[in-house]
Order: structure tokens, then sequence, then C-alpha cells
């Protein structure tokens, strides 16, 4: 039911870990269905991730979107990053099942939600200073 | 790579001697058995050589075996038959918690046909409590369906206690069970139970699928489900899959002659596989219950991963195992089984079951044991779960913003 690009990321995820001293970290998900992605990334002074790492507690569908997902915006910036889809992640792997489609979109949240996270400490930095 | 199939309850090969039977039903022996000329005779005599085999192993009379499409069928029959039939004498139905989806749904349905259905609750290992049963009975309690033993975590429930409670508090109320997981594993005497109606499958005792049979008590009051020709005595109609039947009779009679030897050899790898994970795999945790348990089943809880994810593992590494983990079953919902033990939905995604079969081997166990440690802790490193950051307290909204570095 897996393409062989899904599997291969889940036998092989890449970006697996926390980042060292990340200042943008992302949690989404719910125990109830069975996915929690969390996504720390480094982002420098010009808006580009220099480092992108997951910890995803789900199926092997939620593993390997994770992986691909970081794969996509690693070294990218973070306008760039703030446009990646649940789409071209599933295009990337070479499509999901119907019942994982939730997966990549999840993958997506995270790196939403750790943007987010930045953008709110870079705001709390500026006020502070 | 060499197979390591451990989902027997799911499903189980078919024994060759069960095809060695099969295989001349379809081109020599293929008449209907409604038919009056030879060959109708012939098929007619084979199917009830093979109703006395399966009424011989569940020690039954052949005139109370009703042959159906499925162990699903014969949930279905047995329980809007005894409903429907008995309306007159109340609505209510007594199920549990934790029955196969076959009795569940089924009983769902009979609610929306207006009868009034009791899900009893079971302990954490998954017992009903004849007690509870005793208390929940009525003056209008018509049926009564408890399943023999559990699909999911193997437990075996107290039926003939439960059938004596019932019987004693009114004789007409009928008792069905479910036997469909027991028969094969453990000794199933309809007689010694004491039930009216109870369900069997052939595909999960080395026979066919599309197959399976209702025993009906002599006497007890169900209604047709299905309308049609006069096959079973005009009680299931549609011509008989006379090659299944042939195998389910055989299968059958092999699961009788063969069971004490079949439960020991289980049982004894169960018990090495069960000590081998709780020891070797951290935060490790089994289901349902420790003694009263099918001889086959070792069904776990791994904290901080997901089911689906230990499967696709077991998988690469040449092992067939099942979960009850939401990512596995199509929906959002992790097992109604689990979930009835108590446990939280977070946990209850982290569940693997292994069911044995009589040709495991101890290499086997050995080599599951083995692979089993290294994928658990593979897939917690990945996971962002750990005793310091247990399920419940992760974030379900989006991004954790009280999280600063």
């Amino acid at each position: 039911m897996y393409t062989e690009k899904v599997m291969e990321n889940f036998t092989n995820p890449k970006n697996v870990g926390e980042v060292e001293n990340a200042n943008a970290v992302g949690q989404v998900g719910s125990p109830a269905c069975g996915d929690i992605m969390k996504m720390s990334m480094k982002i420098n002074d010009d808006g580009i991730i220099e480092d992108v790492k997951f910890k995803t507690y789900g199926c092997g569908a939620a593993i390997a979107t994770s992986s691909v997902a970081t794969e996509m915006i690693k070294g990218k910036h973070v306008d760039e990053a703030r446009k990646l889809t649940n789409q071209q992640v599933i295009d990337d792997l070479g499509g999901l099942p119907p019942a994982k489609i939730h997966c990549s979109v999840l993958a997506a949240e995270a790196i939403q939600a750790a943007l987010e996270d930045w953008e709110k400490n870079k705001e709390e930095a500026k006020t502070e200073a | 790579m060499k197979r390591i199939y451990l989902d027997n309850a799911a499903t189980t090969p078919v024994d060759e001697e069960v095809v060695r039977e099969m295989v001349p039903v379809f081109t020599e022996n293929y008449g209907n058995p409604s038919s009056i000329y030879k060959e109708g005779r012939d098929a007619k005599k084979l199917v009830e050589e093979n109703r006395a085999k399966v009424a011989d192993a569940l020690g039954a009379q052949p005139n109370e075996i009703f042959f159906t499409g499925s162990g699903t069928e014969a949930d279905n029959w047995a329980l809007k038959g005894a409903a429907r039939r008995n309306k007159k004498r109340g609505s209510h139905i007594i199920t549990s918690a934790v029955e196969h989806h076959a009795i569940l749904h089924t009983a769902q349905q009979l609610e929306k046909e207006g009868f009034d259905v009791t899900y009893l609750p079971v302990d954490e290992y998954g017992k009903v409590s004849p007690e509870d049963l005793k208390k929940a009975l009525r003056d209008d309690t018509i049926l009564v369906s408890i399943m023999m033993a559990n699909n999911e975590v193997g437990t075996i429930e107290p039926i003939k206690e439960m059938v004596e409670i019932v019987k004693e508090h009114n004789p007409r109320t009928l008792f069905h069970t479910d036997a469909v997981q027991a028969f094969g594993n453990i000794p199933v005497d309809v007689k010694d139970l004491g039930v009216d109606l109870l369900s069997v499958s052939g595909h999960k005792i080395y026979g066919p699928k599309g197959i399976g049979a209702l025993y009906i008590k002599k006497g007890t009051p169900v209604e047709n489900i299905l309308q049609g020709g006069a096959q079973e005595k005009n009680r299931r109609p549609g011509t008989e899959n006379t090659a299944s039947i042939a195998g389910f009779g055989k299968a059958a009679e092999i699961a009788k002659e063969k069971l004490p030897e079949h439960t020991e050899h289980m049982q004894k790898l169960r018990d090495k596989l069960i000590k081998g994970v709780l020891e070797t795999v951290p935060k490790s945790e089994l289901t349902g219950h420790p003694e009263d348990r099918l001889p086959g089943n070792a069904s776990f809880i791994f904290d901080y991963i997901e089911g689906e994810g230990i499967l696709l593992s077991l998988d690469l590494a040449g092992i067939a195992g099942s979960s009850g983990s939401a990512c596995t079953s199509g929906s959002l919902d992790p097992s109604h089984v689990l979930l009835a033990l108590g446990l939280p939905a977070g946990r209850a995604h982290g569940s693997l079951r292994l069911t044995l079969g009589r040709d495991t081997t101890e290499e086997d166990i050995d080599y599951v044991i083995e692979q089993l440690g290294p994928i658990v802790k593979r897939l917690r490193a990945m996971s962002p779960l750990d005793e310091a950051h247990p399920i419940d307290a992760a974030v379900y909204e989006h991004g954790d913003h009280h999280h600063h570095h």
C-alpha cells in the first residue's frame, strides 16, 4: 500500500532528532489519531533554515512525510518554507494512501508551527532588547 | 527471505490434508446437493458427512449444525435471528464491549430496530464479570451474547459460569457465544458450555475461507435472516459450498484430534515469547489475561511508539503480526478492545498482537525476540515522546509556544 519512496524514508529517514540550540520549534498532532510531529530548526539571521530535524510518533507514512518534508525545506529561506503544501509532500513521495493524507497535512503544519515559533521568538527578542 | 507468520488469529494456512479433501470436490464431486440424481446424492452425502465431523468437534448433534458463509454470518444470524424471533417476550439484549465487530455492529443494527442493548464492561484483563452480567439481566432480557475468547488480547471468558447465571434467571433467555477464536485452540463443547447458539469459522482452524457454521441447539427459536431455497433444512438458503464444507469438516476433525498436542506446543512457545519480549523490551506490557488466555496469543503495548511502525519494521524483517492502532485499522480510532481494557487512546496505538500457530517453531520465537528489541529502540529514538514527555502532556494544537531555547 506504500510506495517504494515511502518505505525508503520510513526505513532510512533523514533528519531525525532535535537541532541543538534550535530557535524554532513546532509540535502538532493528536494522540487520539495517533500522530505527533515535532520539528526543530536553526534559522540564521538571513532567514535561511540552516538545520532542521524531526521527531515523530506515528505510522510509517507519518515518519516518511516528516523525513521528506524536512529535506524539502533544509537550506531554504523561510519564505519558501512557508509555501510548502502537503500536496508537494505527497507528490514527492509518489503518492500516499487516502487514509494517510492527514500525515502529510501534519508535516506541513509542523513546519508552519515551527516558523510561527521563530517569528514569536524574534518579536520577544526585540521587545526584550 | 524466510517468513515467520504470527497472525494466526487473522487467518491460518489451509492444511494440506484439507486441500486434498477439497480438490476433487471441484471437478469430480461437483453436483448440487439439492439434485435428485447420483451427482446430487453424492454431494449431499459429502455435506452430511462433514456436518457430522463439525458437530463431533463441537460436541453437538449433526442436525444442530448449520453451514454459513463465514463466522460473521453465523454471528449475524444468531443475534438477528434470536432477537427478532423472541421480540414478543422482550427487547433486551446483553453483550460485551470487547466483542468482534460482527457482534458489535449487529447489536448496533438491532438497536436501530428498537432493541435495547447493554454492553457489559470488562476488567483490565478483558474479562467480563459474571456479577455484572447477573445485575444486567432483566425480565425482558431475551438474548445474551458473550465471546468465548477475545481475538485481540486472547482473554478467555467464563462462558459456562455465565450460562448458568442466565439460565437460573430465566431458562428461556438464549445464550450465544462467538467461538471463532476459541475453536481449534481450546476445548469447545456446546453441551459442557450449555449455550444455545455458537459461531465458528473455517479459516481460523486451518480450513478454507468463506465457510462458517452456527450451532443451534435443537428447539432454539431462531428466525432465518436469508430468504431463498430449502437448503440447510429450510434454515439457510444458498447452494452449499461443498468444497469448503469438505475442507471445514476435515479441518474440524484434525482440530479435535490434535487439540491437546497443539495447545501444549503453542502455549509453551507463547510463554517463551511473552517472557522474552517483556525481559528484552523496556516499557513493554502484556495485554489480556496473564493465565486465562488463548494458547497462541501474545499481545503487547509498547509505550511512546505507534503500532504500524512496528508492523512495517517486523514485515521488513520477515515477520507478520498485527496491531490495534488506528493507523492499521483505517480509522482514526484505536481498537475498541484496548480502550475497553481502560488503556488511554495514546497508549492503545502502541499495540502489537502476535498470534502463534501450530507450525510456529522455537527458532521463530527466538528470532522474533531478537528482532523486536532493536525495532522498538529505533522507533523510540524517532519519537518525541519519552518518560519526560508522556503522550498526555503532548501539545495537540499548533506549535509549542511555551518552549523556548
